[in-house]
């Protein structure tokens, strides 16, 4: 393979990786943006914003990488507010809808304790872009996983009506965790070429986290589970289009609308 | 008239200006208390400015870019270009030592080391009042009136304040 060919592969395997992070953030922060002005405590409610908040601050730096490896010359905005559901890499996990504030919650710490050590391993990436952006974002995560974490074991181990509500948020989501490790030929490219970790590599510190913090919140995981997939090519739940609907209905209505 | 040598501020000067333009949350510090200004160079008459986001998803930035912009065209500074800088990622350890006083005379506890995006593991704060200098105090929240604050008490005058998060 000659030298320009090689590097284009590689910049549409970063702009494809960049996109899938983006993604990430950008459902899960309009999700916890759903709750701006409903949560059942105000200190709870400014949390969730302010955590939307670094998250669609993160969707910006990603997907700002995913259009500049790209090359296509389209924007962020672009490539958030104009792509249908099939065009999104998201995993299943961040788009289940909100129900009660617990599975709001145990879905944030399911995500931050995947998210925190992905976010260390791309630190060390061969991507100097990656790396940046990796280590910007790890500083906000840590404090992300140190709320969700504290919550989930408060509640957990609270009264009888907030721990029957973390168990059932657990046995609702646990099947949505398995695709956070899943590799596809995408995840093999890129940990060869050094650019990001394999995905299986984070199950360990995700594991051992949430075997920690369930144990203090006196919650079990499934001992029998199944892995919901297909976010990361496009197959999603039915609950994405309606996020969509709501997060894109102002740019499909007044194309280039602006502030 | 050659337009490379007709207005080029000195750099000092250039940094001064830049001191005296307010954070737009926390008016009582400038921009260069907080530390989010990395460079300031000339490349022939262009004037470039390095700014780092304190955090990813700030709404501050938009307005931290476009004052800056506005303050220097009003020193008569005609070409320039801010650039953003990711890395080093910015740190609560840039504030300067004047910044972090005025913080505390705004009734804003500055930073203390030893939080959750530090290195290392989480441990007991020592988080002093703003108000009455008391180290009894606690976190009601983690997240306060913006992504870069939480929320404390102090369990002595009893007076809630904000504390400035240490990433």
């Amino acid at each position: 393979m000659n030298a320009p060919a090689s590097s284009s592969v590689v910049s549409s395997a970063v702009a494809e990786f960049a996109l899938r992070k983006g993604d990430n953030c950008l459902i899960l922060g309009h999700r916890n943006s759903e709750w701006c002005g409903h949560a059942p405590a105000l200190e709870e409610d400014i949390a969730l914003a302010n955590t939307a908040l670094d998250l669609i601050g993160q969707t910006q730096l990603w997907l700002g990488l995913a259009c500049e490896a790209e090359g296509k010359g389209r924007t962020p905005d672009e490539v958030a507010f104009l792509r249908d559901v099939s065009g999104y890499r998201n995993l299943l996990l961040v788009e289940q809808p909100n129900g009660d504030f617990g599975r709001t919650l145990m879905r944030q710490y399911l995500f931050d304790a995947w998210h925190l050590p992905l976010l260390k391993a791309l630190m060390g990436s061969a991507d100097r872009r990656i790396v940046e952006i990796a280590e910007k974002a790890s500083k906000e995560v840590a404090y992300h996983l140190e709320r969700s974490a504290d919550l989930v074991v408060r509640l957990g181990d609270g009264t009888a009506e907030s721990h029957a509500r973390m168990q059932a948020a657990v046995d609702f989501l646990w099947p949505y965790t398995g695709e956070m490790f899943l590799a596809d030929a995408l995840d093999e490219e890129l940990a060869a070429a050094g650019l990001a970790p394999e995905p299986g590599s984070l199950k360990a510190a995700w594991q051992e986290h949430v075997t920690r913090t369930f144990a203090e919140a006196t919650l079990k995981a499934p001992e029998k589970s199944f892995a919901q997939k297909g976010g990361r090519r496009g197959v999603h739940s039915e609950h994405l289009g309606y996020i969509l609907a709501e997060m894109q209905f102002l740019q499909r209505a007044y194309p280039g609308a602006n502030w | 008239m050659d337009a490379a040598t007709i207005s080029r501020p000195a750099v000092a000067e250039i940094w001064s200006w830049l001191g005296e333009i307010p954070d737009p949350e926390i008016p009582v510090i400038s921009l260069v208390d907080l530390g989010i200004i990395r460079d300031v160079t000339w490349a022939d008459d262009l004037l470039e400015v390095t700014v780092t986001p304190t955090y990813s998803g700030c709404p501050a930035t938009g307005v931290i870019n476009f004052e800056i912009e506005r303050s220097l065209r009003e020193h008569g500074i005609e070409k320039l270009v801010l650039k953003r800088q990711l890395s080093p990622a910015w740190t609560t350890a840039w504030i300067s030592a004047e910044g972090r006083a005025k913080l505390r005379d705004y009734g804003i506890a500055p930073p203390v080391e030893g939080t959750a995006a530090c290195a290392g593991a989480l441990r007991p704060l020592e988080v002093s009042c703003p108000r009455c200098g008391s180290l009894r105090t606690e976190r009601i929240s983690q997240f306060g009136s913006t992504p870069c604050k939480a929320h404390f008490r102090c369990t002595d005058c009893l007076e809630p304040f904000d504390y400035f998060k240490s990433i």
